[in-house]
C-alpha cells in the first residue's frame, strides 16, 4: 500500500517556461513528483511532495520553488514555542535529534 | 572495527592528503557493531555514535575508483560499507554531527559547504584522477549539484536512495531504476522507528502512573486495573500500534488515525469490563474523551519519523487537530479527576 498525506497542501510551484529539461528534478525527488513526458518535465503527483526541497535546490534554471522544511509535529511545536524556524533538534542544544 | 574508530589508536590517520595513509575499512560487521546498532535504535548513547569524517578506502582503490559520499552517522556508515563488499572505492565521509544523510541534508549540515571543504581538506582532487562524485539521492535536499560542479570541477551523480542498490547502480553504468529512486515506508521501516516513539512516551507515562497510584490514597474512587490498562493501552496504541498499522487505518491525518484506533481500544476495553453501567458513566466518559486524544497526540508525533509528510501538511493537520485534542483532554481529565476524588465507590 502506498501512503499519501493530505491533499492540496504543498507549496511546490514549477515554471515550465524556465525549465531547460535537464531532468535532475525527476532524479532527486524521492516521491516521483516530477516525470519526463515527451521531453518535457511535468508535475505528475503533486500531493506526494513532502517539501524536502531537493528539486528546487538542484534545479540549475531555478524553475522550481518550494517552501522546504521538516514535516515533524514536534519540530513545528518547538518552532511555535521558540518563535524560530521548525527544527529537528527536538531535544535542544545537545544536538540530539529525536525525530530523525 | 570498534566504535571508537581509527582515531583512538592512530590520531593521524583521519586527516591526510596522500592516498597511502587513508584508513581502509572492513566490509563486514562485528558483534559489537551490531550490538551498538541495537542500542542506538533503543535510544542509548545515540549521540556517541559517530565515525570520524574524512576519506576512507574500501578494498584497494586507485585513482580511477569511484568516490562515494556519505554522513558520519555510524549506522549509515556500517550499512554502506557492508553493501560495498568486494568493491574498490573511496568513501568521503562528511561531518553531520552523527546524523543520517537525509535529516542532515534537510538541516543543511550534509550540504554543499561541508562537501566542498571536506574535499579540500582530504585533498580528494589529488587522490583521484577522475572528476566524479556519487552522492546518495537523499543528500539532494542539502547539496546543490551545479554549485559543487562550479566550485570544485567535480560532477555530482545522485545514486540510489538505498545503499543496497549501489552495486546495481554502478554496474548498470550509473543508472538507477525508478524503484531505486523512491522512498518507501514499509512495515519494517516503521517497526525500526517504533522504539524512538515508545521509549520517550513511556518515560512520561511511568511517573504519571506512579503519581496516580499514590493519589489513590486520597481518592474516593481509586483508579483500578481497568483504568490503568486503559491508559497504558492508549499510550501503546498511539506510539506503537498506529505507526505499525499506518496504511491500514482509515484517514490521512496521523492524529485521526491514532484517535480512531485509541477510541476502538478504549470503547472495547470499557465494554468488555462492563464500565458503561450506571455509577461508572462519569469516569468512562472521561476516559473516552481523554485516552483517544492521547493516542491521537502520540500518533501525530510520528509525522516526524515518517518519510512522506510535508511540513505544510503537518501544520494543517496540527491546526485542525490540536484544538480538538486539547479540549477533549481537558474535559476528559476534569471528569476523571472529579470521579477519582469525589465519585462514590461502586458497591460490588
Ligand atoms: S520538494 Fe522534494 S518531494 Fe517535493 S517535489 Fe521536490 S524533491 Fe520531490
Ligand atoms: S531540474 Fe529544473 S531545469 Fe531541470 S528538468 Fe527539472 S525543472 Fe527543468
Amino acid at each position: 500500500m502506498t501512503l499519501t498525506y493530505l491533499k492540496d497542501v504543498v507549496t511546490l510551484s514549477f515554471s515550465p517556461s524556465k525549465c531547460i529539461g535537464c531532468g535532475l528534478c525527476t532524479m532527486v525527488c524521492p516521491h516521483g513528483v516530477f516525470a519526463m513526458k515527451e521531453k518535457e518535465v511535468q508535475i505528475v503527483n503533486r500531493d506526494a511532495c513532502m517539501e524536502c526541497g531537493a528539486c528546487a535546490l538542484n534545479c540549475p534554471a531555478k524553475a522550481i520553488e518550494v517552501d522546504a522544511g521538516v514535516g515533524c509535529a514536534a519540530a513545528i511545536i518547538t518552532g511555535w514555542i521558540t518563535g524560530g524556524e521548525p527544527s529537528c533538534d527536538c531535544a535542544g542544544p545537545q544536538k540530539k535529534s529525536r525525530c530523525c | 572495527m570498534s566504535e571508537s574508530n581509527c582515531c583512538a589508536e592512530t590520531p593521524a590517520c583521519c586527516w591526510y592528503t596522500a592516498a597511502k595513509e587513508v584508513q581502509t575499512v572492513s566490509t563486514t560487521l562485528t558483534t559489537s557493531d551490531m550490538l551498538g546498532a541495537w542500542k542506538v535504535r533503543w535510544g542509548f548513547g545515540r549521540m556517541e555514535y559517530m565515525v570520524e569524517p574524512g576519506l576512507y578506502a574500501i578494498g584497494s582503490p586507485d585513482g580511477n575508483a569511484p568516490v562515494l559520499v556519505s554522513a558520519n552517522y555510524k549506522l549509515t556508515f556500517d550499512v554502506l560499507r557492508q553493501s560495498l563488499s568486494g568493491m574498490d572505492c573511496w568513501l568521503l565521509i562528511l561531518d553531520t554531527d552523527g546524523v543520517n544523510v537525509w535529516c542532515a541534508a534537510g538541516k543543511g549540515t550534509f550540504g554543499t559547504e561541508e562537501l566542498v571543504s571536506r574535499m579540500t581538506q582530504t585533498g580528494l582532487a589529488e587522490v583521484v584522477t577522475h572528476r566524479q562524485l556519487i552522492l546518495p539521492q537523499l543528500g539532494a535536499p542539502g547539496i546543490a549539484s551545479h554549485e559543487v560542479a562550479k566550485r570544485t570541477g567535480f560532477n555530482v551523480i545522485f545514486g540510489p536512495v538505498r545503499a543496497r542498490d549501489i552495486k546495481g547502480f554502478i554496474t548498470a553504468g550509473y543508472q538507477a531504476t525508478r524503484e531505486m529512486r523512491m522512498v518507501e515506508f514499509t512495515f519494517w521501516d516503521r517497526l525500526v522507528l517504533v522504539p524512538m516513539e515508545f521509549v520517550p512516551a513511556m518515560q512520561i507515562t511511568m511517573p504519571i502512573l506512579g503519581a496516580l497510584l499514590l493519589s489513590n490514597q486520597f481518592a474516593a474512587r481509586p483508579f483500578d486495573k481497568v483504568d490503568i490498562t486503559a491508559y497504558t493501552g492508549a499510550v501503546v496504541t498511539g506510539s506503537v500500534l498506529t505507526p505499525l498499522l499506518l496504511p491500514y487505518i482509515p484517514g490521512k491525518a496521523f492524529s485521526l488515525k491514532g484517535w480512531l484506533l485509541g477510541l476502538g481500544w478504549v470503547v472495547s476495553l470499557l465494554t468488555l469490563s462492563r464500565r458503561f453501567a450506571k455509577g461508572n458513566l462519569l469516569r468512562s466518559a472521561g476516559q473516552v474523551l481523554l485516552f483517544p486524544a492521547l493516542s491521537a497526540y502520540l500518533a501525530m508525533n510520528f509525522t516526524g519519523s515518517s518519510t512522506y509528510t510535508s511540513p505544510s501538511g503537518v501544520k494543517k493537520e496540527m491546526e485542525r487537530s490540536l484544538p480538538l485534542i486539547c479540549t477533549a483532554s481537558i474535559l476528559g481529565g476534569i471528569m476523571l479527576l472529579v470521579s477519582h476524588l469525589f465519585g462514590r465507590s461502586k458497591k460490588q
